[in-house]
C-alpha cells in the first residue's frame, strides 16, 4: 500500500510531538509512526473540502455547563489508601525524582 | 420466516429470569453464583474474557443475598444475579487494570457509581473483562494482557473493545455485564458475539469511576442476552449521578414499560447515503429487518444523513485528541508502573513508554498533533464542527422517522490478526456506530440471524436523545422477529 500521506508529516514532527506527549519512543517507532500517522492524516483529507465556515462547534453533547455542588463538607478519599497505591510516597505525599535543572 | 440460528447463547437464564428464581426461593443466589463460576471455570481459559475472576467475594455476597432473603428482607431488583464489569470500571480494593501494563496490580479507591448502583441493587461482581488497552480498538487484540476470544469461534475477535464483556455474557460466564461505547465499544462486540448490546443517551448513566478515554464520547452500557433484561440493568443504573458533572439531572428514561407495544405506526427511517462497506450478507440480514418490521405495521421511510460519511474522521481527531489530555494522568507519579530514572521529565517519558501499548501511544501521538499549535483549527476544531453538522442531519432525519436503523458492524467476527498493520483497518469497524457517539445520541444492537459464515450479525437502531423509549420499543419487535 502506498502512504502519500507520508509527505505531510515528517520525522522530525513525530520526535516533536512525543515530547509534547512525554513519551520516550525508539527510532524504529519514529520510522514507523510518521508513516502510520501520516496515512491517517491523509485519510482525514476527506474534510478538507468541507465549507464549515458558517457552523458552530459541538464541544459537548449537552447542553450543560458550570455544574456545581453545594457548598458543604462531604467525606473524601482515603489519604493512605491513595497514597499507598501509588509508586512511592513520602510524609504523606507522592515522591519523585529531583525535577530541578530540567530543561 | 426462519432465521438460521449459530451455537446458541439463549440457553442461559437471564437477568429477569435468574433475579425472579432468586426472589421467589426456586433457587439460592449461591446456587447460581456456583453454576456461572464452573462455567468460568470450564471456559474462561479458552476464551480469556476475564482479568480477573473475583470468586471469593462473589459467593460471600451471594451467602450474604440468601440470607436476607431468609430473613424475609427486602431485596433489590437485581439481586443475585452475577455481572461482569469491563476493567475499566473502578472497583474498590479490587483490581482495575484497563488490559494496561501502566495499570497492572492498581486497586481503585473508590468504585465506579455504576459499580454502587448495581450493589444496592444486589447485582453481584463476578469478575473484571478483557478490553483493547484503554478501550482502544474494535477486537481486544490491543490487550496488554492477551486477546480475547470470539465463543461462537474461537478463532475469531469478538469485537472490541468491550470484547471480554460481550464474550462473557454469550459463554454464559454472566447473564449480564457492562461496557463502555465511546464509538461503537459495546455495540460492535455485541453484534459480533450475538447478543444485545446498548449505548444510551450521553449523560444518563454516571461516568464516575469510568476510566475516562474520551470524554465527550463515553458512555456506559449493559450487554445481555434479551432486550428486556438490557432495560431492567439500564433503569438500575441510570439516572443523575452529582459525582458526575455531565450527568443529566433526571431519572433515566423508563424502557421496560413499553417492549410489548410492537411497532403499527412507527416509522423507521433507513438512511440511503449511508457509506458502503458492509458485506452483502450483513445488508441481507439488514434488509430482512426492514422487511420484518414493514411486515409488523412499521413504516420504512427512506432518509438521508449526508455527514454521517465525514463521522469516522470527525471521531479519529477528537477521540485521540481527548485521549491524549485523559492519559497524560498515567505519568508513574500517583499511580500504577513507574520507571525509574534520575529526573521526573525522563521517569514520566520512560514510564509512559514502558506502560503503554502501541496503539494507544499512537492515538496520544495522533492526537497530541491534532492539537497542537498551529493544527488546532485545521484538526480539532474542524472535527467538532462536522460533530454538529452530523447533529443537524440526525434532527432532520428524526423530524421524519421515530428511529434509524443500520447494520451494527460491516462484517461478521473476523480471525486474529486479519486487520493487520494498518491501523485504518481496524477503525473501520466502528463505521455505522460512531455517529451516534458524536451526537449524544443512543443505539442498540439487536442479534439478527447470521451471516454467510454462520457468525451473529447485528442489527442497530438508533434514536435521538432520550429516545431510548422508542428505540426499545422496535429493539423489542426485532428481537420478537427474529426468533420467529
Amino acid at each position: 500500500m502506498s502512504e502519500p500521506g507520508t509527505a505531510r508529516l515528517a520525522e522530525s514532527d513525530v520526535v516533536h510531538v512525543a515530547k509534547l506527549a512525554r513519551l520516550a519512543i525508539t527510532a524504529d517507532e519514529v520510522e514507523r509512526y510518521t508513516t502510520q500517522l501520516g496515512g491517517m492524516l491523509e485519510h482525514f483529507a476527506d474534510i478538507d473540502s468541507l465549507d464549515l465556515s458558517s457552523v458552530e462547534p459541538m464541544t459537548h453533547p449537552l447542553p450543560l455547563s458550570n455544574v456545581m455542588r453545594e457548598d458543604v463538607v462531604k467525606p473524601c478519599l482515603d489519604r493512605g489508601e491513595v497514597l499507598a497505591a501509588s509508586p512511592a510516597s513520602e510524609d504523606g505525599r507522592f515522591r519523585v525524582p529531583p525535577m530541578a535543572g530540567e530543561a | 420466516m426462519s432465521i438460521p440460528t449459530t451455537r446458541s447463547t439463549s440457553d442461559f437464564a437471564g437477568v429477569i429470569a435468574l433475579a425472579e428464581q432468586i426472589r421467589n426461593g426456586d433457587r439460592t443466589a449461591v446456587d447460581v453464583v456456583e453454576e456461572h463460576l464452573a462455567r468460568i471455570d470450564a471456559g474462561n481459559p479458552e476464551l480469556h474474557a476475564f482479568n480477573l475472576v473475583m470468586a471469593d467475594s462473589a459467593m460471600a455476597a451471594a451467602a450474604t443475598i440468601d440470607g436476607q432473603i431468609a430473613a424475609g428482607n427486602p431485596v433489590g431488583v437485581l439481586a443475585g444475579v452475577p455481572v461482569a464489569l469491563k476493567d475499566n470500571l473502578c472497583t474498590h480494593g479490587v483490581e482495575t487494570t484497563c488490559s494496561s501494563k501502566i495499570l497492572q496490580g492498581w486497586k481503585p479507591p473508590y468504585n465506579a457509581t455504576v459499580v454502587d448502583r448495581l450493589a444496592a441493587a444486589g447485582a453481584i461482581g463476578i469478575g473484571k473483562t478483557n478490553l483493547d488497552e484503554f478501550a482502544m480498538g474494535s477486537s481486544t487484540e490491543n490487550s496488554a494482557f492477551g486477546p480475547t476470544r470470539n465463543p461462537h469461534d474461537p478463532s475469531r475477535v469478538p469485537g472490541g473493545s468491550s470484547g471480554g464483556s460481550a464474550a462473557a455474557v454469550a459463554a454464559g460466564f454472566a447473564p449480564f455485564a457492562l461496557g463502555s461505547d465511546t464509538g461503537g465499544s459495546i455495540r460492535q462486540p455485541a453484534a459480533l458475539c450475538g447478543v444485545v448490546g446498548v449505548k444510551p443517551t450521553y449523560g444518563t448513566v454516571s461516568r464516575y469511576g469510568l476510566i475516562a478515554f474520551a470524554s465527550s464520547l463515553d458512555q456506559i452500557g449493559p450487554f445481555t442476552h434479551s432486550v428486556a433484561d438490557a432495560a431492567v440493568v439500564l433503569e438500575a443504573i441510570g439516572g443523575h449521578d452529582p459525582m458526575d458533572s455531565t450527568s443529566l439531572p433526571r431519572p433515566f428514561p423508563s424502557v421496560s414499560g413499553v417492549l410489548d407495544r410492537g411497532v403499527e405506526g412507527l416509522r423507521v427511517g433507513r438512511i440511503t447515503d449511508l457509506p458502503t462497506g458492509a458485506d452483502d450478507d450483513v445488508n441481507g440480514r439488514l434488509d430482512a429487518a426492514f422487511a420484518a418490521l414493514e411486515a409488523a405495521g412499521a413504516t420504512i421511510v427512506d432518509v438521508q444523513v449526508p455527514a454521517f460519511t465525514f463521522g469516522l474522521t470527525a471521531y479519529y481527531i477528537v477521540a485521540p485528541a481527548e485521549a491524549s489530555s485523559n492519559l497524560s494522568r498515567f505519568d508513574g507519579v500517583r499511580y500504577g508502573l513507574r520507571v525509574d530514572a534520575p529526573s521526573t521529565g525522563e521517569m514520566m517519558a520512560a514510564s509512559r513508554a514502558a506502560g503503554f501499548g502501541d496503539e494507544v501511544k499512537r492515538r496520544i501521538m495522533l492526537g497530541t498533533y491534532a492539537l497542537s499549535a498551529g493544527y488546532y483549527d485545521a484538526y480539532y476544531g474542524k472535527a467538532q464542527r462536522i460533530r454538529t453538522l452530523i447533529a443537524q442531519d440526525f434532527a432532520k432525519a428524526y423530524a421524519q422517522v421515530d428511529v434509524l436503523m443500520t447494520p451494527t458492524a460491516p462484517t461478521e467476527a473476523f480471525h486474529f490478526g486479519d486487520k493487520g498493520d494498518n491501523p485504518l483497518s481496524m477503525y473501520l469497524c466502528d463505521l455505522y456506530t460512531i455517529a451516534s457517539n458524536l451526537a449524544g445520541h443512543p443505539g442498540i444492537s439487536v442479534p439478527y440471524g447470521v451471516g454467510d459464515e454462520g457468525l451473529p450479525i447485528g442489527v442497530q437502531v438508533l434514536a435521538p436523545a432520550l429516545g431510548e423509549p422508542v428505540m426499545f420499543q422496535v429493539a423489542a419487535e426485532l428481537e420478537r422477529l427474529a426468533s420467529k
